[in-house]
């Protein structure tokens, strides 16, 4: 291994380091905007794994994927939910289910976990980082606890958004197995979910005057 | 030649998307009915033709496909034409059934382009051979029907929609998951995420990540199959949308799920795993018909009693595929009796609802004569639902059981029957109270409004009027009970004899699955 790839496999893990960084800080955000924020940029910087990652040899595809990905992650669907956030004038997730600070202490356990299980997994040796599957494990759980832990319906949209990312990561780790059309696909449904949740966090604000997704509870037996 | 593949999956597409740009109503209700006859067309041409395959293996349709085809087009034809009556009925505003307050529906485009993108994405979701391919349709299912079941612009339908988009994409999400797991678990072989190229190689898949692949699949598959105890979407969704939409919901889309998880347990079973897919699938198979049975019995609403039998029935169907042998055809068997009964039993739903405003079983009482039409079809309904000779449903639940008894599984085999028995003393009471009962309190029918679905002729009537007609026999349209009265037939022929074909397609499913 010469230097240049040390480097590149340097940078590979920094980037990694900075999608923990993101979970972490968008378990103890509760400005709305820092947390899109933060999951656009987590989004962002998983789109410039593969092209790290790939090192000297950059295919059109590869190129062409992280582009369409980083575009869609860190413009369009961060654009499409401040909208729905400024449109429900609501800025803050006030009382969330559960609070910043254990939130963060969750956080810190999930870690533990996904470091614990992704050492346990019997991984094929193509993996492209070693930390990227516990990281990418990680990222899923942090998304479904913030889909449970938070009120707001627009909360739970970025807690899909990040769990979305942590398959990505997965994905990642395994990138060559995985044709361009169902990579281009996935991305066109996740695209497509954003947009009709953001519509639909739209209209529960008009119907309701909040967007209190816990306080949809009218239908039950 | 046309490319049949190809233009089964875009026609419906192409003309969703034309749907949410046409003006008028004529030409829109023409293409929503159009599309259909034209898929079932292709069908028919395709049935000679198979198998065909496109996109280089990534798109086949074998005898499953088309037997799962066949179900979903047939289904969305029916709807499509009750559709159109509905659709002109529902055109004024109208106080709702519910809450009191006005309410609009969504812009008619958006229900005629949801419609037929939700036929054209279900086909792509039993077209697909590719699980990465799959995966990628049946969240394009989710968000096609998500405006549908929102089109009555109302607080209850927006929170049933929210919740099945969000517990939809989140279990499809974890699906996802599972995709990469079996990409991981097929590392040492070569071949493509096919379902035929991963059986063919099956004795190279890791058989530790292939488990975890299968569960992972199974929970988010089985979400939006409906399976207990991850169905929690599915009561809510089904009462809440149109009918119409509700029985494509529960006859259609449900299917396309358990499609899905066929394929996974087929590749499962060529590894040699199919005790441990089996088993899981008859443990989820039980704890369904379980769940529905505790909340069938004393349910309130009949639209959610309807939606919990989906529940109890996509349970028994993942039954019989786990035990397989003789349990597996009867399984497939029940997939299409069960999507022509319960459509036809939604269908008529929105007949009652649309006359009588209420989805309350307790309130809505003497339909026999109210709606004789659909109160002799809902009385037939009932008996097909639950498995009574001479219907389909129970030539079908009557080869599960054997086959469950071939395999000496004592404890399923009485389980499956406590819960059938359970099942079909619970709606017995509420079906018959509704269709025979007397009209109890004037209050309690002819509520204000128009109709709320098709059903009735007449336009907005007053109070009075209303609860008049109640009392004689309402004047039914013809578009409102002639689909669910052909599907009933269906049912009925299905229930007398099996026709050599079917019979046929199902056996060479069964083989291509390998769960036979």
């Amino acid at each position: 291994m010469n230097g240049w790839e040390t480097a590149l496999k340097g940078l590979v893990d920094t980037l990694i380091v900075f999608v923990v960084l993101a979970n972490m800080r968008l378990l103890g955000a509760s400005r709305l905007g820092s947390c899109i924020r933060v999951v656009a940029l987590q989004g962002i910087l998983l789109g410039l794994i593969p092209l790290v990652s790939q090192g000297g040899h950059l295919g059109l595809r590869v190129v062409l994927q992280a582009a369409v990905s980083t575009v869609l992650k860190g413009i369009v669907f961060p654009a499409l939910l401040i909208r729905a956030v400024r449109e429900s004038g609501s800025r803050r997730e006030l009382a969330p289910i559960v609070g910043y600070t254990p939130s963060l202490l969750t956080g810190g356990g999930l870690l533990a976990l996904a470091l614990w299980l992704g050492g346990r997994l019997p991984l094929p040796p193509t993996a492209t980082s070693s930390l990227l599957v516990p990281v990418a494990l990680f990222t899923i759980m942090v998304g479904l606890f913030m889909i449970v832990a938070r009120r707001k319906a627009i909360t739970q949209v970025l807690g899909y958004l990040a769990m979305e990312n942590g398959i990505f990561a997965f994905g990642l780790a395994f990138a060559e197995k995985e044709p361009f059309l169902v990579e281009m696909g996935i991305l066109l449904d996740a695209f497509m979910a954003v947009f009709v949740m953001g519509i639909m966090v739209y209209q529960i604000n008009r119907e309701f005057d909040h967007i209190d997704a816990d306080r949809l509870s009218a239908l039950k037996d | 030649m046309v490319p049949v593949i190809p233009a089964l999956i875009m026609l419906p597409l192409l003309a969703g998307t034309l749907a949410f740009f046409l003006r008028g109503d004529r030409v829109r209700r023409a293409l929503l009915v159009a599309v259909p006859i034209a898929h079932a067309g292709l069908l028919a041409r395709a049935w000679f033709a198979r198998p065909l395959t496109a996109l280089g293996g990534w798109l086949a349709l074998g005898s499953l496909e088309l037997l799962f085809l066949g179900i979903t087009s047939v289904l969305t034809l029916a709807a499509a034409i009750y559709a159109v009556g509905y659709l002109a009925r529902e055109k004024h505003p109208r106080p709702p059934a519910e809450d009191g307050f006005l309410f609009s529906n969504a812009p008619e485009a958006t229900f005629t382009g949801c419609f037929l993108l939700f036929l054209g994405t279900m086909t792509l979701v039993i077209a697909s051979q590719h699980f990465g391919l799959m995966w990628v349709a049946v969240e394009a299912t989710t968000l096609a029907s998500a405006p549908l079941i929102h089109f009555h612009r109302n607080s209850g339908s927006l929170e049933a929609a929210w919740k099945y988009l969000l517990i939809c994409s989140v279990g499809i999400a974890i699906a996802l998951l599972g995709n990469f797991f079996l990409v991981v678990a097929s590392s040492s072989g070569s071949g493509p995420l096919t379902v035929a190229g991963l059986v063919r190689q099956a004795s190279l898949l890791d058989p530790v990540w292939l488990k975890a692949a299968f569960l992972l699949l199974l929970v988010g598959y089985g979400t939006k199959m409906g399976l207990a105890p991850l169905h929690t979407w599915l009561p809510d969704a089904h009462s809440e949308a149109p009918s119409v939409v509700s029985a494509l919901l529960s006859g259609a889309l449900l299917n396309c799920a358990f499609l899905a998880i066929l394929r996974v347990h087929a590749v499962c079973v060529a590894a040699g795993l199919g005790a441990f897919s089996g088993g899981l699938l008859v443990l989820l198979g039980l704890v369904s018909m379980g769940f529905a049975a505790a909340f069938i019995v004393g349910q309130a609403d009949y639209k959610r009693m309807l939606a919990y039998s989906s529940v109890e029935h996509m349970g028994i169907a993942a039954l019989g595929v786990g035990l397989g042998g003789a349990a597996g055809f009867g399984a497939l068997l029940h997939t299409v009796n069960h999507s022509l009964t319960k459509a036809m039993l939604f269908l008529l739903s929105g007949n009652i609802l649309a006359a009588y405003q209420d989805k309350s079983t307790t309130r809505v009482n003497g339909m026999l004569r109210v709606l004789p039409i659909t109160g002799v079809l809902w009385v037939a309904g009932f008996f097909a639902i639950t498995g009574t000779p001479p219907f389909g449903l129970f030539v079908s639940e009557f080869t599960i059981l054997k086959g469950a008894l071939d395999g000496r599984h004592w404890l399923v085999a009485v389980l499956y029957l406590v819960f059938l028995t359970v099942i079909f003393v619970g709606m017995a009471g509420v079906f018959l109270r509704m269709s025979f009962g007397e009209r109890e309190g004037a209050g309690a029918q002819g509520r204000l409004g128009a109709p709320e679905e098709a059903g009735t002729q007449e336009g907005p009537k007053t109070r009075k009027e209303q609860t008049g007609a109640a009392m004689v026999p309402s004047k039914e349209s013809i578009l409102a009970w002639l689909p669910p009265l052909v599907l009933g037939m269906g049912v009925l022929v299905l229930g007398l004899w099996i026709p050599l074909p079917l019979r046929e397609t199902i056996n060479t499913a069964l083989r291509a699955l390998g769960v036979q």
